[in-house]
């Protein structure tokens, strides 16, 4: 199995090959072969994740290895499906690779010894809240993927400068949609995810709210896709301004999601344990 | 053997008063290629005349006469007195006249370099020459291929990707901001050529409602009647941004007839959906400060004609690669005709019989083992001079088929007949 996750970051990389060299020379087959080549990582991916649900009981997410694994795994799989419903090929240019670092990431911290299985672990409550924040957090890097585009397609519009990006980019517009799409769908998971992390905190530590660090930076990037989605659905909030929210809320589930561990104490811990 | 020769002229060497003095209708043409195609000399014709070019290919055995033919023809037919346009006539020979054909129909040598419409005019003056046979054996095989090879310089270079014209580029840049321009409504205020083949180019990309506003009512209701839109009065713009999408603008107007507080304040209300404006104005309609609103774009005709210039360059990027598509369909397409002469087809016949004879002697002497190795030289020998005697009377009958272009014609049969060009 240890073979395996070298087969997936095999697939990744090469996946992200086939799509940047598609993005200079805008040969069909080779976003094809990225995208195929991505599908292929990705189900290896997924039957690795599944034998560790079994021979664990839980879903793996016992260390930094593990946590990195399924984060790679989530945003190739919400690429996938973005890529299903959007059409938007050129976002695999972004998505590809990040899966590919972040598993490549995984592998290079990979534990010489296994971690035992955690007793602790086994609750359906944790299996929710694990799944729904990666899917969830994997959306919302994709919602900054599109935003990094939408700004840098934007610039090129309105200095009307056309250079090789604005040919290679999409429109505004499928930019826009897809980024939004991104960002209702990962707030959604993400709501679902803390409910649930609330809930099991209760089971194991007897209080649903204990101002954990954690807990405290996770309310608080919920609290800026909430405004951005309120802005949105009340005034309309688009374009610009939507993608720079996007970025700024995934730089704030960034440090939520490694900054708090790494800089503060917190109960999660052991999550991103080398 | 035969000669392709091209004589022509086009915007590159010739000024429009010549251009149009020569160009003939599609009658003339017609007319033209016949009588030409009765000339002993010339044994095959196909007439090309677009208003920026006249091309006329021609096969001959003999160069001189028939380039004279021609050029009097011209003459006479244009009323033209002698040499009065001689210096502007290009006249390619072979393999030059192939490129030039070649190129062309490609796209290569036109004004705007990768306009498509010379294809089918190309086409067109081909489907004359079958009509009225004044093509054969070789410019059938030329023009096809010409027509696969500009395809082909068309799907393998960016030749015409790019918008190279004011109205198609703003097509094109409002297709980057919405995407899908269906049910987007367009205002257009003022009128102008320009301004209506945007409109004309919108509508063909499905746009919704065209709202037309003009200082002069009645203008507007004509413009408005012939795009099936709504006219509108000028008073009337500002209650109408709420629910357009592009706004395109030509008035003669001295002021700006929309200004950045005025776009500014319906913002919030529409919802920041993105706003394009298209500037043709000069001086400008729309307050260039608008650009730097969010979710808005402003192009006046300056920005536009950059976008064009950048096209332009980058039109003539891939036509470079188009030159070496021309080269290697140019060479290939000498293989083929140098074939078509009577030495090759009377080597390439006698190869192919005697491959054949003597591959069935050698099966024949394998099997029977009592046959001496004389008696297989006399089965050879026999052979041989049944091969020779077949073809006898054939390559007598190739030999002595020059009359009015026939030769061309024979030597393909007897290509195709014996599969030669494999």
């Amino acid at each position: 199995m240890e073979l395996l996750i070298f087969f997936v970051i095999c697939f990744y990389i090469l996946s992200s090959a086939g799509y940047y060299v598609y993005f200079f020379n805008q040969e069909e087959y080779l976003y094809k072969t990225g995208y195929y080549l991505l599908l292929t990582g990705f189900v290896f991916h997924t039957i690795l994740i599944c034998w560790g649900y079994i021979k664990f009981g839980h879903i793996p997410a016992r260390n930094l290895y593990e946590t990195l694994s399924l984060a790679g795994w989530s945003i190739a799989g919400v690429f996938l499906v973005l890529r299903y419903k959007f059409n938007l090929k050129i976002l695999g240019v972004f998505a590809a690779p990040f899966a590919a670092v972040v598993v490549l990431t995984a592998a290079i911290v990979f534990p010489d010894v296994p971690p035992e299985a955690q007793p602790l672990f086994k609750s359906l409550w944790l299996s929710l809240h694990l799944i729904t924040i990666f899917l969830g957090e994997a959306a919302l890097a994709l919602a900054c993927g599109t935003g990094i585009m939408y700004l840098i397609q934007e610039n090129a519009i309105k200095t009307k400068k056309h250079g090789m990006l604005y040919k290679r980019l999409p429109s505004l517009d499928l930019l826009d949609n897809t980024g939004y799409f991104c960002i209702v769908a990962g707030f959604s998971m993400l709501t679902i995810g803390l409910i649930t992390g609330l809930i099991y905190a209760k089971h194991v530590w007897g209080r649903f709210w204990s101002w954990d660090p954690k807990e405290i930076w996770s309310m608080i990037s919920w609290l800026v896709y909430a405004a951005l989605i309120h802005e949105r659905v009340v005034v309309g909030w688009r374009g610009r301004r939507a993608a720079i929210m996007a970025i700024i809320g995934f730089l704030f589930l960034l440090f939520t999601f490694f900054g708090i561990n790494f800089f503060l104490e917190g109960h999660h811990g052991e999550f991103t344990r080398v | 053997m035969s000669y392709i020769i091209l004589i022509g002229l086009s915007h590159k060497s010739a000024p429009v008063e010549i251009r149009e003095r020569l160009s003939f209708s599609s009658d003339e043409a017609l007319v033209a290629i016949e009588t030409l195609q009765k000339e002993n000399v010339i044994n095959e014709v196909v007439l090309l005349s677009t208003c920026n070019r006249v091309e006329i290919l021609i096969t001959t055995e003999n160069r001189k006469e028939a380039v004279d033919i021609v050029k009097n023809y011209i003459g006479r037919v244009k009323n033209i007195p002698n040499g009065g346009f001689e210096d502007q006539l290009y006249i390619h020979y072979g393999d030059d006249a192939v490129r030039h054909i070649f190129r062309v129909a490609a796209s290569l040598d036109s004004m705007v370099v990768g306009e498509p419409q010379i294809l089918g005019q190309l086409k067109e003056a081909y489907q004359n020459s079958t009509t009225k046979k004044t093509s054969g054996v070789v410019l059938n095989r030329l023009l096809h291929r010409t027509f696969f090879v500009a395809k082909r310089v068309r799907s393998e270079t960016g030749i015409g990707d790019s918008a190279v014209s004011i109205s198609y580029a703003a097509v094109e840049l409002a297709r980057k901001i919405f995407g899908s321009l269906e049910k987007k409504v367009v205002l257009l205020i003022g009128a102008g050529e320009m301004a209506e083949l945007a409109v004309e180019h919108l509508k063909r990309n499905k746009v919704g409602d065209i709202l037309v506003a003009n200082r002069t009512f009645e203008r507007g209701v004509d413009l408005a009647e012939m795009f099936k839109g709504k006219a509108i009065k000028m008073e009337e713009i500002p209650d109408t941004l709420n629910h357009v999408d592009i706004i395109i603008s030509s008035t003669g107007a001295q002021g700006f007839v929309l200004t950045r507080d005025q776009i500014k304040s319906i913002m919030r209300s529409r919802r920041n959906r993105p706003l394009f404006f298209i500037d043709i104005a000069v001086p400008r309609d729309i307050d260039p400060e608008i650009n730097r609103l969010n979710n808005s774009y402003v192009y006046d005709i300056d920005d536009l004609k950059g976008v064009i210039n950048e096209n332009i360059e980058e039109r003539k990027k891939e036509a470079v690669k188009g030159e070496r598509i021309i080269d290697e369909a140019v060479i290939r397409f000498r293989q083929w005709y140098e074939n078509l002469d009577i030495v090759p087809t009377i080597v390439g016949l006698r190869d192919k019989l005697d491959n054949i004879a003597r591959s069935e002697v050698e099966k024949t002497v394998q099997s029977l083992k009592h046959l001496s190795e004389e008696d297989a030289q006399a089965l050879h020998r026999m052979t041989d001079a049944i091969v020779n005697k077949v073809l006898h009377y054939p390559t007598q009958y190739l030999k002595n088929s020059n009359h009015h272009g026939n030769r061309s014609v024979h030597i393909d049969i007897a290509r195709r007949l014996f599969k030669l060009d494999d």
